[in-house]
């Protein structure tokens, strides 16, 4: 029997949960090493060794250390293409290139001005740190210029790529959880007829809903 | 017979300038359909049928549409993977998976460090406006953070994913170039292995026919 791979860090951190639904989506078992990042744990030398700049995730299987989540989460799908949900990242070099043109999307427009968002809306409060009111309206402007490009997308296709879940929207899911369930601004998701409707089926996903519970499991004493 | 591949673009643009030099790496032949930024060609119906980000480039390969550069470098890396430079080690499980991760650097760390940077220097002044030097500072301190990591990983091994030039080193080209020509470009130059990476991966005849094209801004 294989050995589960390892993820480091904690299941609130958004890069972290999208490793982790990769994983459940493939079926490929896995340790969550959690890290204290209060604490400092993501700066120290030894997890510096495999995370140079000091960021979660990291990730480590029989072979190889890795970071980036997006790295990570391509390697699983090419390097475990017989498990799990088979053609999360395509069956085929078109289909693939059709999801990772999405799956770069998300990384280049989608992730920027919805992770500032998560950190002003929901974390700043959080950490005692003071809210930018212009950083938020910037990123709302952007966001929502990214989103009327997903709601014209999304009249015409199912998921992003296609008709069937992918990797690109799997991408989305974290930040996408934390605008809907952890600030006032979800609407701009759910407010959209299409965005909402992908919005609904995606994080309904069992793969997700195992995310979603690792996180509560967390706040619990 | 296969379809000539067609890339839409402009030769001063950095991202067409990421395709164009990824395609001269693997000698695969296309065509450079240029796409008239000025006129606003890019935000036009018949462009945002390719791409709905009304952006450049956009890549066609027979029926298969793509944007994104990024997308289209590692689709065109993969396809024509045993022609030209070996830009992906598809035949190293272990390489193929770092050529990964430092391609996915450059987009998460090193790419929203540097772009402002040239985004003041560049296309601010052809909107009338002068380089804002408090985003330039921020963006050198967090560029400069990157940097010392690279510095130390570059110590070790010739170029980012190992001894190998890769897809991930690649990727660093156009916008570095750029940065080059600006005030800021000693971040670089003090760094001694940075430096001499850059020089390597720069004077790459790939990216000599391309970066004879990136002229953005100059008379």
């Amino acid at each position: 029997m294989a050995t589960p791979v390892k993820v480091y860090g904690p299941p609130l951190s958004t890069a972290v949960c999208r490793v982790v639904a990769c994983l459940l989506e493939k079926d490929v078992e896995f340790q969550l090493i959690s890290l204290n990042m209060a604490k400092g744990d993501h700066k120290k030398p030894d997890f510096l060794k495999i995370q140079p700049f000091g960021q979660v995730p990291a990730f480590q299987d029989e072979k190889i250390s890795l970071l980036e989540s997006r790295a990570i989460c391509r390697y699983v799908c090419e390097n475990y293409p017989e498990k799990g949900n088979k053609g999360l990242f395509g069956t085929n070099p078109l289909a693939k290139a059709s999801i990772d043109q999405w799956l770069e999307a998300e990384g280049q427009s989608f992730n920027p001005p919805s992770s500032a968002l998560v950190f002003q809306l929901a974390l700043a409060p959080r950490m005692n740190i003071k809210q930018d009111e212009g950083v938020i309206k910037q990123n709302e402007e952007k966001l929502a210029k990214v989103l009327d490009v997903y709601e014209k997308r999304l009249g015409e296709s199912r998921f992003l790529a296609g008709d069937e879940f992918s990797l690109a929207d799997l991408s989305h899911l974290p930040n996408a959880h934390y605008l809907v369930n952890a600030t006032d601004r979800g609407e701009i998701l759910t407010s959209r007829d299409n965005v909402g409707r992908w919005w609904g089926e995606i994080s309904n996903r069992d793969s997700w809903k195992k995310v979603v519970d690792m996180q509560k499991q967390q706040h619990s004493p | 017979m296969t379809t000539l591949i067609k890339l839409y673009g402009a030769p001063v643009s950095t991202c067409t300038a990421r395709v164009m030099t990824c395609l001269h790496e693997k000698a695969v032949d296309f065509a450079l359909v240029p796409v008239d930024l000025f006129s606003c060609e890019h935000k036009q119906p018949p462009f945002l049928a390719k791409n709905p980000f009304g952006q450049i480039p956009v890549l066609e390969d027979g029926d298969l549409t793509l944007f994104e550069s990024r997308a289209m470098t590692a689709y065109v890396a993969e396809k024509f993977k045993e022609a030209g430079t070996d830009l992906i080690r598809h035949h190293d499980l272990k390489e193929a998976a770092l050529v990964k991760v430092w391609i996915e650097v450059e987009s998460q760390q090193f790419h929203p460090a540097i772009a402002p940077i040239v985004y003041e220097y560049f296309v601010a002044p052809i909107q009338g406006k002068s380089p804002d030097q408090g985003v330039i500072d921020a963006n050198l301190e967090k560029l400069s953070k990157v940097l010392d990591v690279y510095e130390a990983k570059l110590s070790s091994a010739k170029y980012l994913a190992g001894d190998f030039y890769s897809l991930a080193d690649l990727h660093h080209l156009p916008y570095t170039y750029y940065f080059m020509k600006t005030p800021c470009a000693s971040i670089i130059s003090e760094r001694a292995h940075v430096k001499a990476w850059w020089e390597d991966i720069s004077s790459r005849p790939a990216f000599k026919k391309v970066s004879e094209g990136m002229n953005f801004g100059e008379k």
